[in-house]
């Protein structure tokens, strides 16, 4: 049966490169599920650009505590040895290489590496918040997505039409179909839905993926 | 010297028309000093520029982030006191493009200058502590870079940001002593402490006034220096 990952699966999977003992920022949307699925033999440290490090599982939403919510919005718990800090700080850890790792949402990546993900046409006012400085600064950015638009069209494509976040900065794609690596040698396709076949995968993305000869379905 | 006023409409009594105002919290309710921004909507201060991370989404969407709705400083936008917003999240694009902020942007009657969060932060602490501008790898080959000197440091691509100041500072802190010294509540520090430092005038608001002494120094985040204003609105 051909099936395509919920989000609750992306995120599941994107999980699974957290690293014992990483530092770990997650974006708003998709990625901020992420912070429910740390698999259990691993401690992980969220960051979050409005200043706090090291906070627990999302909080039910009836509990929200203002004063303690990811910078999503979202209400998050507490954890020993979380620690506050203000905005100044959190983008030196953010800018400074101190976080390993960022989740970030996209509307489009090329094949480079070049990520857009927060200009939205016909919404000129809609800012890119801290993604910039995140993507410029962590050591390594994932990005979950859907793997096409609402129309079908690839949003892994050759030259990204939407404002840039910034260059040649992605190097794990994963979607409801594939989880592509971005590589100097090209997209390698590493890991594949249930059901579907390398053909039906590169026929729904713009530039020519290259097969991993260890090519598997996605490991959850 | 007292620094500690009755009311949030004595607190910002002064503000003149075409002050750059810096609006500290984060994006929606925490953090934000509601109750100055309302008594700033009453003082009627107009042609300002506003300093601040989000341009807030308006009473009526503010109920989609807590169900009784809040005031934001979308309510400066809707009465046409703001000539300018400085930030990076101009509107959420999550939300309907009705907010205040966007709405008045797509009637050309504000002017945007979208900055990415990080920069922000610095551009405001570049501002508080004297120096003249930074050189920052963010924004390199995006619309950012338009128009700013580049150099290549060490091999690497950077941009020239600016430094940003403040005439005053609308602040939210969970905690003042009467002389100015402040302390924050979690996540709601965010941008308060680091505008609180690049005004020329910083007005407080916190949920509860202390007496000096009462703060172990080592907790004590923002200096009384940088505080002028102080007022109470306990919850």
């Amino acid at each position: 049966m051909k099936v395509r990952l919920d989000e609750q699966t992306i995120a599941l999977r994107a999980a699974n490169e957290f690293e014992d003992g990483s530092v770990v920022n997650l974006g708003y949307g998709m990625p901020g599920l992420c912070a429910n699925f740390v698999p259990e033999d691993r401690q992980v440290f969220f960051q979050s650009e409005n200043g706090v490090l090291g906070y627990g599982e999302l909080a039910p939403d009836e509990e929200k505590d203002y004063e303690l919510i990811n910078a999503c919005d979202q209400p998050v718990t507490r954890q020993p040895g979380m620690c506050f800090f203000d905005s100044g700080i959190s983008f030196d850890m953010i800018r400074g290489g101190h976080v390993d790792i960022v989740v970030l949402g996209a509307y489009q990546i090329s094949e480079k590496g070049d990520l857009a993900n927060w200009g939205r046409p016909g919404r000129p006012a809609t800012g890119m918040g801290g993604a910039m400085d995140l993507a410029i600064g962590c050591k390594k950015i994932i990005i979950t997505m859907l793997h096409t638009t609402r129309e079908g069209k690839s949003r892994i494509v050759k030259e990204c039409t939407f404002p840039l976040t910034a260059k040649e900065c992605v190097d794990m794609i994963i979607t409801d179909l594939a989880v592509i690596e971005v590589t100097g040698q090209g997209l390698i396709l590493r890991e594949i839905a249930p059901g579907w076949t390398v053909e039906e995968v590169q026929a729904v993305t713009e530039p020519k993926l290259v097969v991993s000869p260890d090519l598997k379905e996605v490991e959850l | 010297m007292n620094k500690v006023y009755d009311t949030c409409d004595a607190a910002v009594t002064g503000i003149f028309d075409g002050a750059t105002i810096m609006i500290g919290g984060f994006g929606s309710f925490g953090g934000l000093p509601r109750n100055l921004l309302v008594a700033l909507t009453k003082q009627g201060a107009k042609n300002l520029t506003i300093v601040a991370n989000a341009g807030g989404v308006g009473f009526e969407l503010s109920k989609r982030i807590k169900p009784e709705g809040y005031q934001d400083s979308g309510v400066l936008y809707e009465n046409g006191q703001v000539r300018k917003f400085i930030g990076s999240v101009p509107a959420l694009g999550g939300m309907p493009p009705t907010a205040p902020l966007e709405k008045a942007y797509n009637e050309g009657k504000i002017e945007i200058e979208t900055v990415p969060q990080g920069t922000l932060a610095e551009r405001i602490r570049a501002g508080a502590g004297g120096l003249g501008g930074f050189y920052t790898p963010v924004g390199v080959g995006t619309v950012v870079e338009q128009g700013k000197e580049k150099k290549v440091i060490n091999g690497r691509e950077y941009i020239l940001e600016l430094p940003l100041t403040a005439d005053f500072a609308l602040i939210k802190a969970h905690k003042a002593d009467t002389l100015g010294n402040l302390v924050y509540k979690g996540t709601a520090r965010c941008f308060n402490p680091i505008m609180a430092m690049a005004a020329k005038v910083t007005i407080v608001e916190v949920d509860k006034l202390v007496q000096p002494g009462e703060f172990d120094p080592e907790v004590i985040i923002t200096p009384h220096i940088y505080v002028d204003r102080i007022t109470e609105v306990p919850r």
